[in-house]
């Protein structure tokens, strides 16, 4: 593992070294020592690194990634993963707004809770969270799956697309036009398989699963207070 | 009554007139606001309410068509490595294949590559066409981040973060099911044929704290090399253009209220924001305020049509101006040669403004195969580069005749208002007196 010190190299610099790397090297495993809350912490990544983050990071960590595997060993600010195309973020505390907003590939894992909107316009990553999510997550969410093994705050999958919601805990309320659907068999082995994977170990039969109902995919004026 | 009685003659009312008359019926039957394309129809002060002086004795004028009178600017100097260098001050602005067909995209990108200017990308994303067809690309980065990747943004020559358009400001996008193609609906990850309505804000920022870190990340992920433009709608012009600059912008686009759309309510488009001319001065001055004045780069859009308008604004303090309608009507949209085919869907040539409806006959505003085919690439990209020249030459004409071998030498002085709400909102004198509204005579 080679090790890089934030503190002295800066954020420019720490990136620089990632996003210069040969697509064919050995150099794949990184420690950034020192993030002190930085944003933009290993943002851009195009390449099947392992960058481990020894601490707690700012805004946008990992922000667009594609194929790396980053590892935060702290708290996150708003905006981790955002975008992320491919590859892995995982966080071992907790994450502050946004977290996963517009993804659309990959798999971000929070141990602790997420703040509000998370998984915001979502378009295809995969979010798992280990506690609890905030106020109005899944906003607007076009597809992929947002796992929650706590609670839900408001307005959950308010205005959802295809994206697929599974909740542990209980749900403050439904935003506009989602709905609770059924868990069937497919459902329960997709989420066991998304539990596995982020590796936090709970029984997919404890889960409701929520989603679109699709009445407001068209305009209709007698749906106008449904928002 | 006896018939040989003096009759008064029947008078519609001015504020119920037949276009309001209408629209009420409209409404009554559908029981939906109206929605449509382009920008502001009614009348607004504009750039004809200003004249050039020209050059007398106090002044001294180029002669024209021999003495040098240039054009070109750098946008993006502020921050960027690789900031953009353009032979014309008059760029294409960000207009979206989903809203416009690929055979159009690609269009503008010929035409604006031929007149040696740049053309953006829209709400959906960039497409192939579009890249390959650009010398120069803007990469309109939205609030709904469709079609958005990093590969994408590191292939763009300069990123434009939408913060609010000139037809809608605080509003959203909108692209009705119909144009919901196969294509559109894979690059947007939606399902086929809904309404798709895009966010109005950004989801991972919420102000201009948050701003400035999210191009901080947008720059750590292109190196430092792009550009980075901010464009707001003209609401609120002064504070949102400080604002920009405060977040890091290279550049800020300012787009009036004049400005076009593919999609919103009518009542959006005609009640919501400023006119292009009352938001120039404005962002101008916060510019001057935070002496950041021609170090980031002002761009003005909305309604810009000819070399008069773009004279004006680059006189009024702008660095360059963007076309959206205009562009489209140079590619061949709402041609009178199509009259009997707008006739069928209801309207006229030079009215047609149902651009959602994806049915635009001139295969612009349209992802219907067949109509789309109807639009050459190379023809209409000829043509836009050629509207991009006439512009640019009427340009340097009145800017040779003001004595001045920049275009980006006008200045207000050479400026009068024709009207009282022009000479307010320019900052120019009223024709024949010193006097500027709102400021003492000299």
């Amino acid at each position: 593992m080679i090790e890089i010190d934030l503190e002295k190299e800066g954020v420019r610099g720490v990136n620089s070294r990632l996003h210069s790397l040969p697509k064919d090297t050995n150099e794949r495993h990184w420690l950034i020592k020192n993030p002190m809350g930085q944003h933009a912490i290993a943002c851009g990544l195009d390449a099947p690194l392992t960058v481990e983050i020894g601490g707690h990071a700012g805004f946008y960590c990992g922000g667009m990634n594609k194929q790396a595997e980053i590892l935060v060993h702290g708290h996150v600010g708003p905006g981790v993963a955002e975008n992320m195309m491919s590859g892995i973020v995982r966080v071992a505390g907790n994450a502050s707004q946004s977290a996963g907003a517009t993804g659309n590939g990959g798999l971000l894992v929070i141990k602790g809770d997420a703040a509000s909107r998370c998984g915001i316009s979502m378009k295809g990553i995969d979010i798992v969270v280990g506690g609890s999510v905030g106020h109005m997550s899944a906003f607007m969410a076009q597809r992929g799956h947002l796992v929650v093994c706590g609670d839900a705050g408001e307005a959950l999958g308010d205005s959802i697309y295809e994206a697929r919601l599974y909740v542990r805990g209980k749900v403050d309320n439904l935003g506009a036009d989602c709905i609770e659907k059924k868990m069937t068999d497919h459902h329960l082995a997709k989420l066991a398989r998304l539990l596995d994977k982020a590796e936090i170990k709970a029984n997919p039969k404890d889960f409701r699963r929520f989603g679109s109902a699709r009445k407001l995919y068209n305009f209709n004026i007698d749906h106008a207070d449904a928002y | 009554m006896d018939p040989n009685t003096p009759r008064t003659t029947p008078r519609k009312s001015a504020t119920f007139d037949d276009y309001t008359l209408s629209e009420i019926r409209r409404a009554a039957t559908t029981g939906i606001y109206d929605i449509r394309g382009a920008g502001a129809k009614r009348k607004l002060p504009h750039f004809d309410d200003l004249l050039f002086l020209g050059a007398s004795i106090s002044r001294y004028p180029l002669e024209g068509y021999r003495e040098k009178c240039g054009t070109n600017v750098v946008l993006g100097s502020r921050f960027a490595k690789k900031p953009i260098e353009l032979k014309i001050p008059i760029t294409i602005a960000g207009m979206s294949f989903g809203s416009l067909s690929a055979q159009a995209k690609e269009a503008l990108g010929n035409g604006a590559t031929l007149a040696g200017t740049s053309t953006t990308t829209g709400d959906g994303g960039m497409t192939p066409e579009e890249r390959g067809h650009s010398k120069t690309l803007v990469y309109q980065y939205l609030p709904s981040r469709y079609g958005m990747n990093p590969d994408d943004l590191r292939r763009a020559d300069a990123i434009e973060v939408v913060v609010g358009q000139g037809a809608k400001p605080g509003g959203g996008g909108m692209l009705l099911g119909q144009k919901i193609s196969d294509r559109v609906a894979q690059m947007r990850c939606l399902p086929k044929g809904i309404d798709q309505r895009s966010a109005c804000r950004h989801p991972d920022w919420t102000g201009p704290d948050d701003l400035e870190i999210k191009l901080h990340e947008l720059r750590e992920i292109t190196n430092w090399e792009k550009p980075i433009y901010i464009k707001v709608g003209g609401a609120r012009p002064y504070y949102d253009t400080a604002l920009a600059v405060k977040s890091g912008a290279d550049v800020v686009v300012v787009d009036g209220m004049q400005g076009g759309t593919a999609a919103t309510q009518e009542v959006f488009i005609e009640h919501v924001g400023q006119p292009t001319l009352a938001c120039i001065r404005p962002a101008v001055q916060a510019l001057q305020d935070l002496g950041m004045h021609r170090k980031v780069q002002l761009i003005v859009s909305g309604g810009i049509r000819n070399g008069a308008d773009v004279a004006k604004a680059l006189a009024l303090g702008a660095d360059a101006v963007s076309i959206g309608t205009a562009a489209l009507v140079a590619l061949g949209d709402n041609d009178p040669h199509l009259e009997e085919e707008y006739q069928k869907l209801g309207t006229t040539a030079g009215a047609y403004d149902d651009w959602h409806e994806g049915r635009d006959p001139a295969g612009i505003t349209t992802q219907d195969p067949e109509l789309a085919k109807r639009l050459d690439p190379q023809l209409a990209g000829r043509r836009l580069a050629n509207y991009l020249k006439v512009m640019t030459l009427e340009a340097q004409t009145i800017a040779r005749a003001c004595g001045k071998n920049h275009v980006h030498n006008l200045e207000p002085e050479d400026l009068v208002a024709l009207t009282v709400e022009a000479a307010a909102m320019a900052q120019v004198p009223l024709a024949g007196t010193s006097w500027i509204p709102g400021k003492s005579g000299y």
